[in-house]
Formats: C-alpha cells, sequence, structure tokens
C-alpha cells in the first residue's frame, strides 16, 4: 500500500507537553499546575443564555462569519476596551476559539515559501500551524534579560525580503509577559516601515495586572495590516465552549470567511448565544476573576523569592515563568523529578521553544489553597536540590 | 485599599496577616493599622466561622419569622428593634420592605422551643400584630459558600 500520509504534517514533530502529559496522566495523585485554562466556572448568567438558547431550539447554523448580534457586540468591546473600531459584518469573523483564526489567517495570507516570524517561548500552534500553510518559520528567541518581551532591533534583525507576517503573542502564554503601548510603537515602526503584516493573538488581553492591555492594531497605520485575534476562553473562563474570533481588514477577513465557511461552515451556535451575554454583561465577572488572578500571581512571585527560585514579574496571563538553571539540570528533567518525587506536574520550558530551557511554566489558575499544597512540595524539592548540589 | 481588604477577609478571617499583604500587594503594617480602625469603626463587627450544623450531632433548627407590628407614636421601627433583637435566640433582625416589617432570624435546639419562644415571647409583645414562621429544612448555601454539591476539579492535568 502507498504511504497514506503527508510529509508535512507526518514531520511537524509532537507537541512537547503531549509527552510529559503521557507520563503525568498516570499518576493518580499529582497536583497539577499545568493547566492552561481558568478554574472558574464560566459565569453562570452566560451559561443560562446557553441554556435558554437550547431550550428556545436555536440549533440550526449560524451565518457563516457569525451571529450578526455577537460580532456587533465583538466590535462593541473591542471599542469599548481597546479603542479599536471595526465593522462588523465586513472586518470581524467568529471561529472555534482562537486557534482556529490563528490557522485561518495564516493560510489565507502565506504563499509557499515566505516567511513567518514567531517569538519564542510561546504557545505551541504557531509554528505547526505555519508550516501546514506552506509558510518558512523564522524563530526570534525572546530573552529573560528583556522579560520576555520583543524589541525592535530583535525584530529587523529577523527580517528578510520573504519576511510576509510577524506573530505577536502577547500577553504571553508561558511567560506572563506583556507589551505595553510604547514597546508596540517602537515594533509598529520596524513592521510598516518593512511593509509586513502581524497576527496579533490577544487572548489573553482581559487578564493584565499593571496597566490595561494595549492592542497593536490602535497604533496608526497598524489596523490595515493587523489581524487580531482574540476569544472568550480566558477572559470569560469558556474554554470549552470552542469561541474565539478575528477582526482585521475586509479584504483579508473576507478571505478567512471563504476558508472558514468550506471547513467549519460556523462556530458552534449555542456558543454563540451565550457569548453575546458575555460580551454584554460580563465585565464585572471578569474583573472579579482579574482580582483573584492577581492575588494569586503576587503569593507565588512572593513565595518563589523565599525559596530562591529566580522569576522575573510577569504583569499577564495566569502564569509565571521561573528560572531553573542554577540547578543544572534541563527543564524536562526537573519537571520529570519533581512529578516523580513530589507528584507535582509543571510545565517544561522547552515546550513552547528551545529558548524554554531552562524554565519552567507554572499556571496559577489554581484557588490559593490548592497554590499552597503545591508550593510546599515545589519547596521540599529545590531545597533537597540544594542539599545535592552543596 | 479597604474594600480590597474586607473582601478577602469576608471569606477567610483566619487569613495570615503576611499573606494578606502580598496577596494584596500592600505594607503588612498598613494593612494592620487599616484592620484595626476598621474593627474601631465597626466596620469589622466580628470574626466568625460558617458551620454546618448538619453534619455534627448537634441538634439544631433555624426559621425565619416575619414579623407584622404597629410603630408607636413617637417611637419608630428602631425603637421596637431594641425592644426584640435582645433575646438571646435571635440570630439575625432586618427590617424589611413589602408585605411585613421585621425578619427575625431564630436559632433553638428545637422546634418546640422555637415555637414557645414564638408564642410566649415575640408574639405577646405590645406592639407585635402578626407572626408567621418558616422552619429551615436545609442550608444549601450560607454566607456565599456552597454547603452541597461542592465540585471537583474536572480540568485535563496538562493543557497548552
Amino acid at each position: 500500500m502507498r504511504n497514506p500520509l503527508s510529509d508535512k504534517i507526518v514531520d511537524i514533530k509532537p507537541s512537547g507537553i503531549r509527552k510529559f502529559f503521557d507520563i503525568v496522566s498516570e499518576m493518580k495523585d499529582a497536583i497539577s499546575l499545568g493547566v492552561g485554562e481558568p478554574d472558574f466556572d464560566t459565569p453562570w448568567s452566560v451559561r443560562e443564555e446557553g441554556i435558554n438558547a437550547l431550550e428556545k431550539g436555536k440549533t440550526f447554523y449560524t451565518s457563516n462569519a457569525g451571529l450578526v448580534e455577537l460580532r456587533q457586540e465583538i466590535c462593541n468591546f473591542l471599542n469599548r476596551k481597546y479603542k479599536l473600531s471595526y465593522e462588523p459584518l465586513t472586518e470581524t469573523l467568529v471561529t472555534v476559539g482562537g486557534s482556529e483564526a490563528i490557522d485561518l489567517a495564516l493560510r489565507c495570507m502565506i504563499n509557499p515559501g515566505e516567511e513567518v516570524i514567531i517569538p519564542q517561548p510561546s504557545y505551541v500552534s504557531y509554528l505547526p500551524c505555519a508550516v501546514m500553510a506552506d509558510a518558512t518559520p523564522v524563530i526570534i528567541n525572546l530573552k529573560a534579560e528583556n522579560n520576555f518581551k520583543l524589541t525592535a532591533k530583535e525584530l529587523l534583525d529577523a527580517i528578510t525580503d520573504k519576511t510576509k507576517i510577524l506573530i505577536l503573542p502577547f500577553p504571553n502564554n508561558p511567560t506572563g509577559a506583556i507589551m505595553e503601548e510604547e514597546e508596540l510603537k517602537e515594533i509598529a515602526k520596524v513592521v510598516i516601515e518593512k511593509d509586513i503584516f502581524v497576527i496579533s493573538d490577544e487572548i489573553y488581553s482581559e487578564l493584565t495586572y499593571k496597566n490595561k492591555h494595549f492592542s497593536i492594531a490602535a497604533i496608526e497605520g497598524m489596523k490595515e495590516r493587523t489581524i487580531v485575534i482574540n476569544g472568550f476562553s480566558k477572559s470569560h473562563a469558556m474554554t470549552g465552549w470552542r469561541l474565539g474570533y478575528a477582526a482585521g481588514p475586509a479584504n483579508i477577513i473576507k478571505q478567512m470567511i471563504k476558508l472558514h465557511q468550506f471547513a467549519i461552515m460556523c462556530a458552534p451556535t449555542n456558543s454563540q448565544f451565550a457569548a453575546v451575554e458575555a460580551l454584554k454583561n460580563c465585565d464585572k465577572d471578569v474583573e472579579e476573576m482579574v482580582v483573584s488572578y492577581n492575588q494569586r500571581r503576587r503569593f507565588l512571585l512572593k513565595e518563589f523569592e523565599k525559596m530562591g527560585l529566580e522569576c522575573f514579574e510577569p504583569f499577564g496571563a495566569f502564569y509565571v515563568f521561573p528560572c531553573i538553571k542554577k540547578y543544572n539540570m534541563t527543564s524536562e528533567e526537573f519537571a520529570t523529578r519533581l512529578l516523580n518525587e513530589e507528584k507535582v506536574a509543571v510545565v517544561p520550558g522547552t515546550a513552547f521553544g528551545d529558548c524554554g530551557e531552562g524554565f519552567l511554566r507554572i499556571s496559577y489558575a489554581y484557588s490559593i489553597e490548592n497554590l499552597k499544597v503545591a508550593l510546599d512540595r515545589i519547596k521540599n524539592f529545590v531545597e533537597r536540590l540544594e542539599k545535592e548540589n552543596a | 485599599m479597604r474594600n480590597e481588604i474586607l473582601t478577602v477577609l469576608e471569606k477567610n478571617s483566619r487569613i495570615d496577616l503576611n499573606e494578606l499583604a502580598v496577596r494584596l500587594g500592600f505594607d503588612e503594617a498598613a494593612v494592620a493599622n487599616e484592620i484595626a480602625d476598621m474593627e474601631k469603626e465597626g466596620i469589622i463587627c466580628g470574626y466568625h466561622t460558617l458551620i454546618n450544623w448538619d453534619k455534627t450531632s448537634q441538634e439544631k433548627v433555624t426559621a425565619l419569622i416575619e414579623v407584622k407590628v404597629t410603630p408607636q407614636r413617637g417611637l419608630g421601627f428602631d425603637s421596637i428593634a431594641q425592644r426584640i433583637l435582645n433575646y438571646e435566640e435571635i440570630h439575625a433582625l432586618y427590617l424589611m420592605s413589602g408585605g411585613f416589617d421585621f425578619t427575625v432570624i431564630i436559632e433553638g435546639k428545637t422546634m418546640k422551643s422555637v415555637a414557645q419562644f414564638v408564642s410566649e415571647k415575640l408574639a405577646p409583645l405590645e406592639s407585635v400584630l402578626s407572626t408567621s414562621t418558616h422552619f429551615v429544612l436545609k442550608k444549601y448555601k450560607d454566607h456565599g459558600t456552597m454547603l452541597e454539591f461542592t465540585s471537583k476539579d474536572e480540568r485535563i492535568m496538562i493543557t497548552p
């Protein structure tokens, strides 16, 4: 029989998280700080709207690009929160999670051999999606000394004649880094001068703990060359509803809608009705979650400081990214031993790119009580390591 | 700062002062001062424990009593409230809008003791016109805390 598979997909190496996950899933009594989704329930009023939509039999397809009412609310939200102004019918598209939007954008914008710049450490999907879109990925290794922000210099150095797109993943998973207005203006200058485009993954935009999130698309001259990706998973604790969206220039969105129409048809109808409520009436629920995350963030940082675990202060998402280089082992060794010896699961930084070596992603999407138990165990572990190294 | 402190304390009055200060990002001494001030000002009125008595061997019944009264000339609802609230059986006393005047929440050992309280002490008061007593059968949620149906973490252990 002939080989049924595409070389392209076979050549993509499986997610680093996957391998580690297989070990974790066999350990029944482990405490995990490895989850990339909120611990909160979806706000009740949102769930109620989902139930309501089901009861009323609203189980048909929506238009390909999503419910008009939802797209209008998305525009209101982006305007209210980030001063972005989009036209709902031509410049927005509702997708199955932010991930689908990233995939669509890449496939609709790339011609074979064009380069996509991907700053790492970052979310695991960018690289495989770029490869599947026939792009040549170009990695920028973000540096701890820059607090894992992207600098204009790093961007400039990575740009070639073939560069088409910069993926901008802030607030960042796994580092928790954010980029602020002034820093983004420096990036925007380069982007405009070199005539490239930006896919700005802002899925964690509501979860910031310093200034309010600022979108690069709000900078003059950037809206026409930026696809803003966002969604409901992180902000409204709606991961399982599978709902995200893209907003951007009409000519790009139009092609993305075409691809989405053939591949997906439309995002889940029930989720779309629920999401209208999320955007209309749930700012307060989001604020309360942010207050909780922020308390945990401060608490974790302080505890790591006490343990002597070096960690820059992250101001976004719900992750901290401590450095474990002083223990002279790889991230994976550290994570594996921590799991075996203390039954705490964390994600090795290398799952998010080679430059994540020497770091761990620790999620604080857990109650303080859970964090305390896990921290005690981590403390035991690092004390043991220090004795071994002494 | 005050509201932030209160929001945490309301859920966990036993929180370590240092932890509270770290979580809120304030100076520990400043937090201690603020708490002391709020105690003096009567903003913080006590530090209680939320107990699910149903899970103990202690017999306890809770009743909610709707009370209608006639406010007397020169003496408003406040003076009647003052008269009522001294009974130690009374757990809470609220002035209400709507079809009746006061809600009295009372805790007793048995239904009989509650009935006795109502018939012998509360109802005979001069200003009390009528009472209507409702017994609590089961508490599901109290002070914002679930007493039943607590959910467990069903998320996948590791996700990107």
